[in-house]
């Protein structure tokens, strides 16, 4: 008893020497903010003082994944002119009650958009759009917002496919010039590729980032590996290590560590990446990285609910929005030419005379794909419910018809290989 | 340096001797100075690596578990389920048996509970289910427990080993199961029988975390009289003092260390059932999300002593939340909020030492004596 009473006390001293500052801090919290405001620059006629955003990150900054969220979020607050009390980021949550727990304290604390970065947050986020209609949820890479019917529920993704042909452009090229050179035969031009899961926004990334590759050096192929977690350092570095000793002369990643372009910077193998500019991690083997920009969306999202218009339940961000970019081709690394051939094939997919899943580009077991059904709405039952092969070509993410996911989940074309 | 030249013994600066029977006032008043003195440190810390005010920084920290009505709910669910968890391994412990594995048994009593919604939800009562859930749960968790249990019993295995290893073993089986339950490969479980909210646990009093923290609490009481008034805590302490004693007056210690290990593994079990049916619904490798690990710093701060493991696991969920508010507010990276935490938890420790044991200053000597 006598314990409780002092633990007590030591507990309201702890709270009381809290407690005591509490007054002067809230006055320079709101000077800082009002400062900030008044200098901040205001690019449209929008008003944009009504509007808070959150976002809910799986990782932190050391993702690059969450990084790419992150930092993208910073640069549109910088642009519209936000103040740091309206852009609020939750990082390391978990893909389980704590997630919704995050998007609740968020509405609370009066945000009017909750983003959601990683796939597992979707069951979460939907829980609290229901319970909150009049808060706008957006969801990363979600699959379900435009069969769920939740009016303030919605789905983003990009045609990063797009992005992953072209840098395996740039992988390509560097391929033929090894060949060339003479270090490597062209039977040898093995790409080592190391996923996080075998589902599809992965099989897409490294089938069109293959198909990518081939249609500069014809005889590339490529070896696959999972590490089964989205974010690990160890793995990532391992399975590099381990592609490269099975003969992988250029490796390539879809997993949000730096594991895999240190293992190649080590090893000097060529590395091309995904998210981020891995230059300053491998200043001699990071060729390219392709990357999802989400300032369009961020963008997209904050004017509508700043004019308090409604916004797709599902959008698919695009070349030409500026969501699929590539970061700074590092020339020291990257083969003659390898510029040119890019902006040539940028051209003709903005053209449309080019579609990265031509059925004339590549065969499954020997046969070119005339038809495929493709898990494209969720359900328990995992069934494969729409056909996707339209005009000659595999229609990924496609947003009209189908969803911004990807949902290219062929294993293999090809060409490609599990290790 | 003595002056003294007769002295052959150098005597030291200082030396420490065992305290024994502190008073208790005494004792609070050393773990409220560690408190308050780490606080400074802190202070310190904050200011030279991020420049914010740290008593700003302190009433943030507050904030994140008493802001709202909401996060004292959430404070309170993470305080029930890490001292749940706590409450696992606290019998283990006090028999010396040194069970790492709450980890592995939670999860394992999550996964008995996900393949009971997996495969029986919509085809029984929602009632029926649960009940179904929670002896799977339990039985998990037991199993999981007892069978390091078993082999330190009959062959003395090393227990800490043992159970550390259980936990992969388990983490590998929970990967394994989610491979097989969602086809696309994925990894991602996803909300389990959203719709039909079959096999979920129903809100107490509109309030969802209510029935967990109802739950802890009684678990609490029953945990404390165990230990404290029945044979079998005797027992089991005797055990843990010396096993030679405990043979000696006639305990059977394989009989003792395996019983022990089933309520350990059964209450483990418990918490996964709370975690997967009252808290997720859904499952991942993350489940227990490291409260196995905690729990052993908790019932270790406490002494063993379940009214105060109360008190040690408020205070390492309000550090945890504190933590996650500071990098929010002040668009911190977490791991700054982490230091602070070490700091602030080595300093609690720290002040056990000064409680048991005091330091004598060298005697002074008198010139010419």
């Amino acid at each position: 008893m006598k314990k409780f009473l002092a633990l007590l006390l030591a507990a309201v001293l702890l709270f009381a020497f809290a407690a005591c500052g509490g007054k002067t801090e809230d006055t320079t919290t709101t000077a800082a903010g009002s400062s900030e405001e008044s200098t901040a620059p205001v690019a449209t006629d929008v008003d944009y003082s009504k509007v808070k955003i959150g976002l809910i990150c799986l990782h932190d900054e050391n993702s690059t994944y969450d990084n790419n969220f992150i930092q993208a979020l910073k640069d549109t607050q910088e642009k519209l002119g936000l103040s740091d009390d309206q852009v609020l980021i939750k990082t390391n949550i978990p893909e389980d009650d704590k997630c919704l727990s995050a998007a609740q304290e968020l509405a609370d604390a009066g945000c009017n958009i909750v983003f959601a970065d990683s796939f597992g947050h979707e069951g979460f986020l939907k829980q609290a759009a229901e319970e909150f209609p009049e808060v706008q949820f957006c969801h990363a890479t979600g699959t379900s917002a435009k069969t769920a019917g939740i009016k303030n529920f919605h789905n983003a993704f990009a045609s990063i496919y797009e992005g992953r042909y072209l840098a395996g452009i740039a992988a390509g090229m560097k391929l033929n010039e090894m060949i060339e050179d003479g270090k490597i035969k062209a039977e040898e031009a093995v790409i080592g590729y190391i996923g996080a899961y075998d589902y599809a926004e992965v099989v897409s990334g490294f089938t069109s980032f293959f198909l990518g590759a081939r249609s500069v050096c014809e005889s590339a192929t490529m070896k696959v590996t999972y590490t089964k977690s989205w974010f690990d350092i160890a793995l990532e570095r391992e399975a590099a290590l381990s592609l490269i000793n099975d003969g992988c002369v250029l490796i390539s990643q879809h997993a949000d560590s730096e594991g895999a372009p240190k293992a190649c910077e080590e090893k000097g193998v060529p590395n091309v990446a995904y998210n981020i500019d891995t230059t300053s991690m491998g200043p001699n083997t990071a060729i390219i990285s392709s990357k999802i920009n989400w300032s369009p969306y961020y963008e997209l999202v904050i004017n509508a609910v700043a004019k308090g218009e409604e916004f797709a339940a599902d959008w698919c961000g695009t070349l030409a929005t500026e969501s699929v970019q590539l970061t700074k081709l590092n020339e020291a690394v990257a083969a003659k030419g390898t510029q040119e051939a890019i902006d040539e094939a940028v051209a003709k997919l903005e053209k449309g005379e080019l579609n990265v899943f031509d059925t004339d580009t590549f065969t499954v077991d020997g046969k070119k794909l005339d038809s495929y059904m493709a898990d494209v709405i969720p359900d328990e039952k995992f069934e494969a419910d729409t056909e996707v092969i339209k005009d000659g070509a595999f229609c990924e993410s496609d947003v009209e018809g189908m969803r911004s996911a990807p949902y290219f989940d062929i294993k293999y074309i090809d060409g490609i290989t599990e290790k | 340096m003595s002056k003294n030249k007769e002295a052959k013994v150098h005597e030291p600066l200082f030396h420490i001797a065992k305290r024994s029977g502190m008073v208790w006032w005494k004792a609070w008043l050393i773990r409220g100075c560690a408190i308050l003195a780490s606080l400074i440190v802190c202070a310190f810390i904050i200011v030279l690596l991020t420049k914010q005010n740290p008593i700003e920084v302190y009433i943030s920290m507050f904030q994140g578990s008493f802001g709202t009505k909401r996060k004292v709910w959430i404070l309170l669910q993470n305080i029930a389920i890490l001292l749940c968890i706590s409450l696992a391994v606290t019998p283990a412990f006090k028999m010396r048996f040194w069970n790492l594995g709450a980890e592995g048994q939670v999860l394992i009593g999550g996964l008995a509970c996900v393949a009971c919604m997996f495969y029986a939800g919509d085809k029984l009562p929602n009632a029926l289910l649960i009940l179904i859930m929670l002896a799977a749960s339990i039985l998990g968790g037991v199993i999981w427990g007892v069978i390091p249990a078993y082999f330190k019993a009959k062959w003395n295995t090393n227990e800490s080993l043992f159970t550390l290893m259980m936990n992969y073993i388990a983490i590998q089986l929970v990967s394994f199961a989610i491979t097989i339950w969602v086809p696309s490969g994925s990894g991602v479980m996803g909300v389990i029988n959203s719709t039909s909210k079959s096999g979920w646990m129903p809100d107490l009093f509109g309030q969802k975390y209510l029935f967990n923290i109802v739950v802890v609490a009684a678990l609490t009481v029953v945990m404390f009289v165990y230990l404290k008034y029945s044979k079998h805590g005797y027992e089991l302490s005797v055990v843990g003092e010396s096993e030679k004693t405990a043979r000696y007056i006639g305990i059977d210690v394989k009989k003792v260390i395996i019983r022990t290990m089933v309520l350990s593994g059964a209450i483990c079990g418990l918490a996964g059932f709370l975690l997967v049916s009252g808290t997720n619904h859904t499952i991942s490798t993350n489940l227990a999300g490291g409260n196995g690990f905690t729990a052993i710093m908790v019932s270790w701060l406490a002494k063993f002593n379940p009214a105060l493991m109360v008190i040690t696991s408020f205070l390492i969920v309000f550090l945890q939340r504190g933590a996650g508010e500071i990098a929010t507010n002040f668009r911190l990276n977490e791991s700054v909020a982490d230091i602070l935490t070490g700091v602030i938890i080595f300093f609690i420790i720290g002040s056990e030492f000064f409680i048991n044991y005091q330091i004598k200053p060298r005697a002074k000597h008198k010139e010419g004596k």
